[in-house]
């Protein structure tokens, strides 16, 4: 990722935001200008999600792309929001508590870094949620 | 004064070594350790976590446990001696993290262990002269003991928020009062990893002889004494230091028992003393009278007072205690520790 590239996405990196369909009800991530519901007449405004979810699916990757590689062996999850719309995320925790329907929650994280010298960054991950 | 605390919220990584496992890997006998430094175990902080996510992790907590409009703050002040940047605030990525970009002002703040409590008093300066309507102040660190230094056994992480305002408040601060001076008994030079220290003999010019100034000097402008508090909070880099110095005060056990947290912890540094508050916080009711001073080696003292409002009740119960936060931990060994604190470079 470069400076700018991350500097663009900082908002949506940070937090959950996504889009509501104040038509039909649906909530969307990432964000969409059109519903895929209601299309034309789709009122779609911003909308900050809670970071609350369940894990539908995962995986433990092994062997990941070099901005990854300090991180294996780490869980990618495919995450069901409160709200219905489904995220592809790390899940932060032992690798033997990980399983379908864990409750989880969104938490600031560092991503990865530049190098020793370059820019860290930071964005949202998933862990087990703990407080119900 | 008018200003107190809005809410507060606190953040403390899953993990933990005990002492033992530490003293194992050097050879010392972990029972002296353990009650000379009253301290049975340390949080360590995730592969991915630093003071900028601790940060916001407990700024986060503040802010939903009394369901504050980000946007309302107006300055964001965080004090750390573990900044991940030399030069880039930490507190520009919480401020964005917090939603409370861009009307308002940011630092990163700079005093050992107190600088988070130093944070607290400008935001208390900002909002009594109606500059800003909510200021954020936080406490939080990784702290770092070089391998086999006696810090080791409790160099910890975590952090704490606390947002002050003048409505809405959950405990009202009556008085705070500093006592500063040139002591070398701690120090980091930039671009080192680890600390040095001047050893064993810097306790009392250090530590005992600004928490005893700082506390005497704020109870004698207030004409309070320690029997007027419930509760009292002491820096706490170990467990016997701050039970030393409340003995000293006139202030008992029972008082500094609920904000004690080191035993379970280790030294938070700039989360230390802000940590033992909020767990009083967790416990304390209406009309409960709180004392606090915090210490950063440099060195200053920063004393406080407090007294607790009706509003406790309603924010009780908004984010996670000190206690639910320390439950639950995941053990880990020597080995996991050291690549979790980055002492082995990967
Ligand atoms: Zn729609």
């Amino acid at each position: 990722m470069t400076v700018a590239r991350f500097w663009r996405r900082l908002k949506n990196l940070y937090n959950l935001i996504g889009t509501h369909c104040e038509k039909c009800g649906e909530y969307h991530y990432p964000p969409r200008n059109l519903c895929p519901k209601c299309r034309r007449s789709s009122r779609t405004v911003p909308f900050k999600f809670k970071g609350l979810g369940e894990v539908v699916t995962y995986t433990i990757i092994h062997s990941s792309t070099k901005d990854f590689e300090k991180q294996t062996p780490y869980i990618l999850a495919i995450i069901k929001l409160n709200e219905g719309p489904h995220l592809t995320s790390q899940v932060i925790c032992d690798h033997k508590d990980i399983h379908i329907g864990m409750k989880v929650r969104s938490a600031f994280r560092k991503l990865g870094e530049e190098s020793d010298k370059g820019m860290l960054y930071y964005g949202t991950k998933f862990v087990p949620l703990v407080r119900g | 004064m008018k200003s107190g605390i809005v809410s507060y919220g606190a953040y403390i990584p899953r993990y933990r070594i005990k002492i033992e496992e530490i003293a194992k890997v050097w050879g010392d006998n972990p029972n002296s350790i353990i009650d000379g430094l009253m301290v049975y175990e340390k949080s360590v902080p995730d592969m991915d976590e630093d003071t900028i996510t601790i940060a916001v992790e407990a700024a986060r907590n503040a802010v939903n446990r009394a369901n504050v409009n980000p946007e309302k703050i107006g300055a964001v002040f965080t004090g750390s001696e573990s900044h991940p940047y030399a030069v880039k605030p930490t507190s520009t990525i919480v401020a964005e993290a917090i939603g409370a970009t861009p009307n308002l002002t940011a630092a990163d703040f700079e005093f050992a262990c107190k600088a988070g409590t130093a944070a607290m008093q400008a935001c208390v300066g900002m909002t009594e002269s109606d500059m800003i309507e909510l200021g954020l102040a936080i406490g939080a660190d990784v702290s770092q003991g070089a391998p086999g230094d006696a810090l080791e056994y409790t160099a910890a992480a975590g952090g704490v928020a606390y947002i002050i305002g003048k409505e809405n408040i959950l405990a009202k601060i009556e008085s705070t009062y500093s006592f500063t001076t040139d002591t070398p008994d701690f120090w980091r030079r930039e671009g080192k990893p680890y600390p040095e220290h001047g050893g064993r003999f810097t306790g009392e010019p250090g530590y005992f002889k600004h928490v005893t100034s700082a506390a005497r000097g704020l109870m004698e402008r207030m004409g309070t004494k320690p029997s007027d508090y419930k509760y009292a909070i002491f820096h706490q880099p170990n467990g016997k230091f701050p039970t030393r110095v409340a003995k000293m005060l006139g202030f008992s056990g029972e008082q500094i028992k609920p904000g004690l947290v080191v035993s379970r912890l280790g030294n938070t540094y700039s989360g230390s003393c802000m940590m033992g508050l909020a767990a009083t916080l967790d416990i304390a009711k209406p009309g409960d009278r709180i004392f606090m001073t915090a210490f950063g080696s440099g060195a200053g003292s920063d004393a406080f007072s407090f007294s607790v409002t009706d509003r406790i009740d309603e924010t009780r119960n908004g984010a996670p205690s000190v206690e639910e936060l320390l439950a639950n931990p995941i053990y880990v060994d020597y080995a996991t520790y050291a690549k979790h604190k980055g002492k082995i470079k990967l």
